[in-house]
């Protein structure tokens, strides 16, 4: 436990904060550009994020498959891997879930059937962009883009023909009863998914510090020339990092059409699962890539998804403005944080006279 | 018969090229100075609504100048996290993603219908007549500027420069060359050069603004860009075959007869799907050498 949270050390943690305060700042600066007002909507956001334990539970829902899709990510960063293809194995994660459905397999075989084959296709989706990394060198931000462009369009498809709820051709067949996560939280839209997510991301911080094979990924995404020269496999490296990130990213698709009241429904659209993949790599991000890092900033970002409905019909802010938190956040995590703090100061030196400085400080 | 059928796809071909050519092309530039911005789609997506908006205060010249200057500004925001601020640039190109996904969307909504704005028929691009059909005058831009690129990058001081920067920046730095400076500016015109393709989406080719009006164009830019090698010229082709396939797929799932038989999300999934074979069968033949400090903040030692 000592040794786990050394490794989520506090100048991580500054990074994080630093630039999630200034993508509220410049979100601040944004509302008044459009004319809202910011202290009403992030008061708002807030309150419906973690003021009691209803909002709480909300957040909680919205962060169970940010954590999932943002370990996606972060293993394959962890390996030296742009991997941003859990948005198209969430979809087809999801999708197989509500396919088991259709089986009508026996109560209690149908739940451990879906999550396993969520996690297998998951895999399967991300093993073609990985084959074409190891085989022809092909870069892994395209083909993971194409791929997650092809498992739209299937999804369309499967949701408009194959899967269709007969009487409300708008969704999908609802999951059936026995696949679904009991509720955590009686009334909200927490359920029991959020372990699937925080017992994943423990598997992760395991594998990644405590096994040989995590120890060869870490290498490989650090000093690529080191790993190459201790003899590890690149090829091995980035099977497994996609490979693990599909079983993540088909969970995410999974738990949240298995776990989310009231329809446990895909809608055609699918307006409740685009964006998880790409947001999870935010999460990853304000995690610092690490599964510690990413239950909290998934908990964060699941907290401003809920507060963002709140801030909506209270301070008439769109929900879309959580959106553009989340990149203009991810932009200043791209920073290293001791250039950030340099040119703060010299922000604070320009526009602040030397003087006034002096005079008003010391 | 026939012959109209090979307009319309020839002609179609050649508008879907467009976008994709413009922000290829300007990547070409970007990544030969030794930076990776895979922000393309983000840029794409804010200038196809600040063009519109543009074109609709002073017509479509404006809208294209307003793209132009979008896509520079986010390049020089890019260019200077990827340069002095040595960030990392996949991760800034990627929040540059996020953000315009959330600011369009944002915007839209703001203007009034959420996910959609139309743009006025005076605002957009007049097309050229010809006898077989109206084309736009873009074409022509896109058809040229891979040149004017060619000859930029291997034919003069300056692009002599870029590719050096690119590929020994200590070198560079060593001749007097600001390696930081010259890869800013490489970042911000080649983002503006998407910026113009983004404004072409929504004053031009589509004459609306929707929330998904970019549709991995940005993406399939830089995978012309990869197919090319860095050689503009090679940009033409590859934005040629990637533009057929974008129209073909919308194409083809007009035709009746073909409807009842293929879904139409297969078709729309070509687009994608030939963009990897293509890179696939690219890679069987040769692999692209690409500047060796591509995607690495310059340090000095």
């Amino acid at each position: 436990m000592f040794k786990l949270k050394s490794r989520f050390r506090g100048t991580e943690l500054q990074k994080a904060v630093i630039s999630v305060v200034i993508g509220l700042l410049l979100g601040t600066f944004l509302m008044l550009l459009y004319g809202y007002h910011p202290i009403e909507a992030y008061k708002a956001l807030f309150q419906g994020a973690f003021s009691d334990l209803y909002s709480f539970a909300e957040s909680l829902a919205n962060a169970t498959p940010l954590i999932l899709t943002a370990l996606t990510f972060a293993i394959g960063l962890r390996g030296g891997m742009f991997n941003i293809g859990a948005e198209g194995q969430v979809y087809i994660g999801a999708l197989t879930a509500v396919f088991v459905t259709t089986l009508h397999l026996p109560a209690g075989l149908d739940f451990a059937i879906s999550i396993i084959l969520a996690a297998v296709f998951g895999a399967l989706w991300a093993l073609v962009p990985a084959i074409l990394k190891i085989t022809r060198g092909v870069h892994e931000v395209i083909s993971t883009i194409m791929f997650n462009w092809i498992a739209t369009y299937l999804a369309f498809f499967m949701i408009a023909k194959v899967l269709v709820d007969p009487a409300r051709a708008e969704k999908t067949i609802s999951i059936a009863k026995s696949s679904r996560f009991p509720l955590l939280v009686p009334g909200t839209s927490a359920s029991y998914g959020i372990f699937v997510a925080v017992f994943a991301a423990f598997l992760i911080y395991v594998l990644l510090w405590r096994t040989v094979l995590g120890f060869h990924i870490r290498v490989a995404g650090y000093n690529p020339k080191a790993a190459q020269y201790a003899g590890i496999e690149r090829q091995k490296v980035v099977l497994w990092t996609f490979l693990i990130g599909g079983i993540t990213a088909g969970l995410a698709g999974a738990v949240h059409v298995m776990g989310r009241p009231p329809t446990y429904a895909i809608y055609s659209g699918m307006p409740a699962i685009t964006g998880l993949g790409f947001s999870g790599l935010a999460v990853s991000m304000i995690g610092r890539n690490h599964p510690i890092g990413i239950i909290l900033a998934g908990i964060f970002f699941g907290g401003l998804l809920a507060g963002g409905r709140m801030m909506q019909i209270s301070a008439r802010v769109p929900f879309e403005l959580v959106n553009m938190l989340m990149g203009l956040i991810v932009i200043f995590l791209a920073v290293p944080p001791e250039k950030l703090l340099a040119v703060g100061k010299k922000v604070v030196e320009v526009i602040l006279p030397r003087k006034t400085l002096k005079g008003g400080g010391k | 018969m026939t012959n109209s059928y090979i307009w319309a796809i020839f002609s179609g071909a050649l508008q879907a090229m467009v976008p994709i050519t413009l922000a290829a092309t300007g990547e070409v530039i970007t990544e030969s100075a030794g930076l990776f911005n895979i922000g393309l789609e983000g840029i794409l997506l804010i200038s196809a609504l600040t063009g519109a908006l543009g074109a609709e205060l002073g017509g479509p010249l404006v809208g294209f100048l307003i793209g132009f200057a979008t896509g520079f500004g986010i390049g020089l925001l890019f260019g200077l996290i990827a340069t002095y601020f040595m960030g990392n640039q996949l991760i800034t190109g990627v929040g540059i993603n996020l953000f315009a996904l959330g600011l369009v969307a944002f915007w839209l909504i703001h203007l009034g219908v959420p996910g959609h704005h139309a743009v006025p028929r005076e605002a957009q691009v007049i097309d050229i007549p010809t006898p077989w059909g109206g084309i736009s005058p873009m074409i022509f831009v896109a058809l040229l500027l891979p040149f004017l690129a060619y000859r930029l990058l291997f034919k003069t001081k300056l692009g002599l420069k870029i590719r050096a920067v690119g590929e020994t920046p200590h070198a560079a730095d060593v001749a007097g060359i600001n390696v930081n400076l010259l890869r800013l500016f490489a970042a911000a015109f080649g983002a503006s050069l998407a910026g113009v393709g983004g404004a072409y989406l929504s004053i031009d080719w589509i004459g609306s603004v929707t929330k998904e009006i970019s549709a991995g164009r940005g993406f399939i830019a830089l995978a012309t860009v990869v197919f090319s090698g860095l050689n503009p010229l090679l940009v033409l082709l590859g934005g040629f075959i990637f533009g057929l396939f974008d129209y073909l797929a919308v194409w083809i799932s007009t035709l009746p007869n073909i409807r009842g038989i293929i879904p139409w999300q297969f078709v729309a999934m070509l687009p994608y799907v030939i963009t990897l074979g293509t890179l696939l069968v690219v890679t069987l033949f040769k692999r692209a050498r690409f500047p060796s400090a591509l995607g690495k903040p310059y340090q000095r030692e």
